[in-house]
């Protein structure tokens, strides 16, 4: 047993060391996002240059381009709207799954999953197309309902393990005292689950402030989300590197808040609940 | 698929719904319709759609000359020699990003099962690469990190005088790679750490009092244990990485041979406005999903049904 103290003590290090490796390229980022862009782009790098908020300034104002807060608005939007419409059909559903169980409800719950791992780019002609006849191009709601079917098949599975945790004791005497279904969820399942529930939405929330590909193809400028507005700085010769570094924080910032307060969740969530 | 039907994970709850009229049954799924309904409509018609389109010869520029032209889509698709490029560098790229996010991510998160000062911080700062926007991940490697003039990558090699190299046009496909690595393997390492965490310490101390090593332990006990977690993060990945735009699109621009089969169907109905010849190679990639989805779900469910014999 002596012998094993310092050999962990030395894997401590290891790890610490691997932790550093991978975090470098952020702390680097973060480092840059504070430099002016000639100390920002200069081979070697340069460590010691003063700091100033001036990639950030840049970003937020409008000098070199278009100002980020529509985007970002349309991000809050389209994030915080497709949580709620997921939360408010995965619920249910995941009830009737979990707690009243339908027959043959294996085969509902992994029809959710199989359209999860239908390629995005399957339907994504036909959405454009439709979109584009409907007037509905560069239309935030588009990207609304689309995030909505992109995170419901998570949510339900998700959900249905968090519900499946539920006393049915408790279910079967609030029934008993006269609760229908809709008070039933609201006052009786939501409060017991509401851990998972949470968790649920936060992954939601992520997964659609990250989307890129249908924002891309069906957004144009009215509806345009932060990362179609990052790819803005696709072709950039990193004359605005500072600039770049700020927006890219500044815009990753929900999801790293979001990712570090479900870390645990966030695990269960992404092998979609079937890892505890 | 009929393999994964049958998993008896309810059945604790089954035995209290007594044989339901059909107005009760229909009360019973009622609340499974709307979110039933919608995914339908949003995901599997535009699908059809996609199917329909693809027999068709149909380029968005000159619509009149639409027609309809059984499997020749198909046919050009797979003779087309750079959409066969595409579909290897999927295969490639996908297999290699898994299998080494994978592999290091079972490094760290064996590391992280272990007791030691700060684990808490050095998980944290694990974990960040996977919570950066992808776009914004992808960024960060193109100009911070690639860069040939100003990048963290050959600031460093300046300081021992090392090579210049322009990374993203030497290795381009690498440098993609390099960057989804470093992304996935945070989630890579959050799943396995979750599946050693699982271990029962009874049965190690057990093989310990017997005189087991920790090779033999690991060898043994804890990789035959993982097993399930590792598939599951392997399937997992793939399905997430086999649809990757937002690296190839933001590194490369699918330039020098990095183009993957999401990124080619993006651009030949966004840029050539190949409508049909877009929905086939769409179609083959769903076929291509269809085979990985089906290892996937039949590892999730076996997960299923190992934690309802369990119960």
């Amino acid at each position: 047993m002596n012998l094993r103290v310092p050999r962990v003590k030395g894997l401590g290090l290891v790890a610490w060391l691997a932790g550093i490796l991978f975090f470098l390229p952020i702390a680097w980022m973060v480092l840059t996002s504070f430099h002016s862009e000639e100390s920002a782009a200069t081979n070697p790098p340069s460590f010691a240059a003063s700091l100033t908020l001036d990639g950030y300034r840049d970003f937020f104002g409008t000098a070199g381009g278009a100002s980020p807060w529509p985007a970002l608005v349309n991000s809050t939007v389209a994030s915080l709207a497709s949580t709620l419409f997921v939360l408010v059909l995965a619920l249910p559903a995941a009830y009737a799954l979990s707690i009243r169980p339908v027959r043959k409800w294996t085969d509902v719950l992994f029809f959710f999953l199989s359209t999860k791992m239908l390629p995005v780019v399957a339907g994504l002609l036909p959405i454009y197309l439709f979109a584009k006849n409907a007037g509905m191009l560069d239309n935030i709601w588009l990207l609304v309902i689309l995030y909505t079917s992109m995170n419901l098949p998570i949510a339900v599975w998700m959900m249905q393990s968090f519900l499946a945790e539920v006393p049915i004791a408790v279910i079967e005497a609030a029934r008993i005292d006269g609760a229908r279904l809709p008070t039933l969820l609201a006052r009786v399942v939501a409060p017991i689950a509401m851990p998972g529930i949470a968790a649920t939405a936060l992954i939601c929330f992520i997964f659609s402030w990250n989307e890129l590909l249908f924002a891309r193809v069906l957004s144009g400028v009215v509806a345009q989300t932060a990362p179609v507005f990052l790819t803005g700085f696709i072709t950039s010769q990193g004359l605005f590197l500072a600039k770049v570094c700020a927006a890219s924080l500044v815009i990753s910032l929900p999801v790293l808040a979001a990712g570090f307060a479900a870390q645990d969740k966030l695990v269960q969530g992404l092998s979609l609940g079937a890892v505890k | 698929m009929t393999a994964t039907t049958t998993v008896p994970v309810a059945h604790a709850r089954v035995g209290t719904a007594k044989s339901p009229g059909r107005l009760r049954a229909w009360a019973t799924r009622a609340p499974l319709l709307p979110a039933l309904v919608f995914m339908i409509v949003v995901t599997q018609l535009p699908f059809v759609a996609t199917l329909v389109i693809s027999f068709f010869d149909w380029n968005a520029l000159y619509p009149d000359a639409r027609r309809f032209t059984w499997f020749a889509n198909y046919g050009e698709v797979l003779t087309d020699p750079d959409l066969r490029k595409s579909v290897l560098t999927t295969i490639l790229l996908t297999a290699t990003v898994v299998v080494v996010s994978l592999v290091v991510g079972l490094g760290l998160a064996l590391l992280l099962d272990r007791k030691f000062r700060g684990r808490g911080l050095v998980r944290t700062l694990l974990i960040a690469p996977f919570l950066l926007v992808p776009v914004a991940a992808a960024l960060l490697w193109k100009h911070v990190l690639y860069n040939p003039e100003y990048g963290l990558l050959n600031g460093l090699l300046h300081y021992v005088g090392g090579p210049q190299p322009d990374w993203i046009s030497n290795t381009p496909l690498l440098a993609v790679e390099t960057a989804l690595v470093w992304q996935w393997t945070p989630f890579m390492m959050l799943i396995l750490l979750a599946g050693l965490q699982s271990r029962s310490p009874e049965l190690i101390e057990a093989a310990r009092m017997d005189g087991a090593g920790n090779w033999q332990v690991f060898r043994y006990l804890t990789l035959p244990h993982l097993r399930r977690y590792l598939e599951l993060g392997a399937l997992l990945g793939s399905v997430y990485i086999v649809q990757n735009f937002d690296a190839v699109f933001t590194i490369t621009s699918g330039g020098l041979g990095t183009a993957n089969l999401p990124y080619t169907v993006y651009q030949s109905f966004y840029q050539a406005h190949e409508n049909g010849l877009a929905s086939a190679a769409g179609v083959l990639v769903v076929i291509g999903s269809i085979i990985i989805a089906t290892f996937a779900l039949r590892v999730v469910s076996s997960l299923f049904r190992e934690e309802a014999s369990r119960a």
